[in-house]
């Protein structure tokens, strides 16, 4: 009869335990979001909770889009304070946060992040044009023979596509389709290469995006998982690949990787922050305002981001790898973290 | 005669046929084993040759004048002046002293070596201690992730080194005075996660995953165990009870994954329970690992002896009687060992905490069922990916740590059964 007893209190204490669990008021700020924005927002999430009284805020990478999902869900406890992305806000997901009732949101740009093509220092680098590199890694590309006719992509090495090129295979390992990465190395070097095509100038928006964003899937280009530890692990063991990562990958390993050029530029901090290397983009990060003064320490946390300390040009996110806005656009941020102004749809258009 | 003469000469023909065979046969038993033990002996000397220099830490030991001048601090119990107050200052001009040949003009370089959180345990032990002001005390500092990384992997081509040629050499000589130590990484064992690899520690996923598994046994093995023995000793065999034994041997092969976005829509959406604690990634568990348990009890109950249950009801048992007083004794160690397996499965599991918001980054070591946790797999996970080289090492370490936990579960389970384990 004892052991009934134990295992009945037991099971009892377990379910009364798990059942009654209230939808407690949180005194940790929830952050969730975009992966690369992850390795700046922990670092920060980490000095707030060495250097305030507030608890270490938690963080969990999502990913742009399932970050800014979870944010919509609506105001209250369960649902996250901030999210991080690597792209703006879509209208529609500004549409789903207001139909939740997340009204106030106010919008944090925190710098740029580059995505790089790299390759052991030992191999030969690269110096290449978007539009040599849509014809190296596109599906489809126009006929050498005639312009206007789209082909399944014939060239294997990369000295097909332009005699400049090293006579090489084409070989590029890069994130899956899943990674906020791949969508910005399709977006802005796969189209940024591929738009002025004369075979895809008169397509319709639709049309052009199915054969610019097409990458080969006939083995040169390697989908090598969101792990960019394994990519930049590769490239040092072969020295004839090339792989797709952000940039602050290529700067822990600086001494081992070499970046390609495009059009003609290196991604360095400043080539980055200035807009002037191709391949960039912005980080954000959205706050929602119900939740300031509810859950502590929100306005702090901000505060602490936008500080010169942290984005300054010698702050501690700039040597974890981020390019830090300008100075008056750091002014601009501190600004903002004071009004906490609110995000108007149509800057989303 | 001839006949047999024949057959028996046939029987022999073939014999030595018949050995090669079973010869070969068995060589095949032993290659198999060979490969699976290889596999087994690449995994363990790829992580322990990677892991093992995660248990030691750089630590910098110096004597720091703790002067209120140069750190704008003339009283420790001022809130205000404690968070303007310099603490960084002390610690550069302290290693300054160590090193012959640095100056004013080092400051940055020096200030490279030193951890960037050293500055708060100053400020902590001062908040502590207030009377320290105007002392100097001898203190030991971790030192920065890149020193680090220099003293343990200065020619491992797996490493990029970070500091420049003179930051090595100053480097050299403060091990070479003692300034400069290693020793057995009590960081990584004693804090939650960072994202500097030299304080980042391993106790929060440790804690977030008892606190788990606590939740899980608690719950899953009670249920478990009243589910198989309802099934196997009370139930009636119908249709009913074949469809639903159909259904949880199903349950059993269920992608874990399902479970997860289950606990998602069910624990956090519906009940609206918190996101990351471990109280939902123990229901979550719970879920998974029932079916186990449900399975290896009914199959303990079903090895019980009828004998005994006939000997039992014949001098007067009730069937509950029978049940709690001969059956459930003698089918314990099964139920036991099927329990624990299923413990160190859920242990190991990461896809469906993903759902339920247990793969973040915490540093807060939890305190609670309630409290934001990970669990020692999720931080395998999360330092895999990190771009700092140093969580290599980290990660290895944490998964030695993880095995360490499965083997003793596992070997609990062959004890378990060795020792109560009744043969008849």
């Amino acid at each position: 009869m004892k052991l009934s007893k134990v295992l009945t209190s037991v099971a009892l204490a377990g379910s009364v335990a798990a059942l009654s669990a209230p939808a407690m008021a949180r005194d940790t700020i929830s952050i969730v979001g975009s992966s690369t924005v992850y390795p700046f927002a922990t670092v920060v999430a980490e000095r707030f909770g060495a250097n305030t009284d507030f608890p270490t805020p938690k963080l969990e990478s999502t990913g742009s889009g399932g970050g800014l999902k979870l944010f919509c869900q609506g105001i209250g406890t369960q649902h996250p304070d901030i999210t991080n992305a690597s792209r703006r806000m879509k209208p529609s997901e500004f549409d789903l946060c207001s139909s939740n009732g997340v009204t106030d949101i106010t919008e944090f740009r925190i710098g740029s992040d580059g995505i790089v093509i790299a390759s052991s220092s030992k191999a030969e680098n690269l110096d290449i044009s978007l539009e040599q590199l849509f014809l190296a890694l596109g599906k489809q590309v126009p006929n050498p023979d005639n312009e206007n006719e789209l082909i399944a992509n014939p060239y294997e090495n990369w000295s097909d596509v332009d005699s400049s090129l090293p006579n090489k295979p084409i070989r590029v390992m890069g994130p899956p389709p899943t990674s906020g990465t791949r969508d910005a190395f399709v977006e802005l070097a796969m189209q940024g290469g591929c738009e002025d095509l004369p075979a895809v100038a008169d397509m319709s928006e639709d049309d052009m995006e199915g054969v610019c964003h097409s990458i080969r899937e006939d083995g040169a280009f390697i989908e090598a998982g969101e792990n960019d530890n394994l990519i930049v692990q590769k490239l040092i063991d072969d020295t004839d690949l090339f792989g797709v990562f952000g940039y602050s990958f290529l700067e822990e390993n600086a001494d081992r990787l070499q970046a390609a050029r495009l059009e003609g530029m290196v991604p360095t901090v400043e080539n980055i922050a200035a807009d002037e290397y191709p391949v960039a983009r912005s980080l954000f990060f959205y706050v929602k305002k119900a939740h300031v003064g509810v859950v502590p320490g929100i306005n702090e946390y901000i505060e602490e981001f936008t500080s010169a300390g942290a984005m300054g040009p010698n702050g501690y996110l700039k040597s974890v790898g981020l390019i830090v806005p300008p100075r008056e656009a750091l002014m601009d941020l501190q600004d903002k973290a004071a009004e906490m102004p609110n995000l108007k749809k149509d800057v989303l258009m | 005669m001839t006949d047999q003469n024949s057959q028996a000469e046939l029987v022999r023909q073939s014999l030595k046929r018949r050995y090669r065979k079973e010869r070969r046969f068995r060589a095949y038993g032993i290659a198999a084993i060979a490969v699976a033990l290889a596999a087994l002996v690449i995994l363990f000397t790829d992580i322990i040759g990677k892991g093992h220099t995660a248990f030691i830490k750089t630590t910098i030991t110096m004597d720091v004048a703790i002067d209120g001048e140069m750190m704008y601090l003339d009283d420790p119990t001022d809130e205000r002046q404690m968070k303007m107050a310099d603490f960084v200052e002390p610690l550069i001009q302290a290693l300054i002293r160590e090193i012959p040949g640095a100056d004013q003009n080092d400051k940055a370089a020096v200030r490279d070596l030193i951890n960037p959180y050293a500055s708060n345990q100053l400020r902590d032990a001062l908040k502590e201690n207030p009377d320290l002001l105007g002392t100097t005390q001898t203190m030991t500092f971790l030192s920065h992730t890149n020193v680090d990384v220099y003293v343990k992997h200065a020619n491992d081509p797996n490493y990029s080194i970070k500091l420049t040629e003179e930051e090595r050499a100053w480097v050299d000589t403060l091990v070479e005075k003692g300034v400069v130590e290693t020793s057995f990484n009590d960081v990584f064992f004693s804090r939650g996660d960072s994202r500097d690899p030299s304080r980042a520690g391993i106790l929060g996923a440790i804690v977030g995953s008892l606190l788990t598994m606590v939740v899980t046994l608690a719950l899953s093995f009670p249920i478990g165990v009243a589910a198989a023995i309802y099934l196997e000793e009370f139930a009636p065999q119908n249709r009913l009870t074949d469809f639903i034994e159909v259904n949880i041997n199903n349950l059993a092969a269920v992608p874990s994954i399902i479970f997860g976005l289950l606990g998602l829509a069910v624990f956090i959406n519906l009940f609206g329970m918190p996101r990351s604690v471990p109280v939902v990634g123990g229901l979550v568990l719970t879920l998974m690992t029932l079916p186990t348990i449900i399975i290896s009890s009914r199959a303990a109950i079903k090895s019980v002896p009828p004998s005994i249950r006939e000997a039992a009801e014949g001098i007067g048992a009730s069937k509950m009687q029978v049940v709690l007083h001969h059956v459930l004794p003698l089918a314990m160690p099964g139920m036991l060992t099927g329990s624990i397996i299923g413990m160190a499965q859920a242990l190991g599991e990461t896809a469906p905490l993903l759902l339920i918001g247990m793969v973040a980054f915490i540093v807060d070591v939890p305190g609670g069922f309630f409290d934001s946790a990970t669990v020692l797999p999720v931080q395998v996970f999360l330092w895999a990916g990190s771009p700092e080289l140093a969580f290599i090492e980290r990660a290895s370490a944490a998964i030695m740590v993880l095995l360490t936990f499965l083997i003793s579960m596992n070997a609990l389970a062959i004890v378990l059964r060795k020792r109560l384990e009744r043969r008849w």
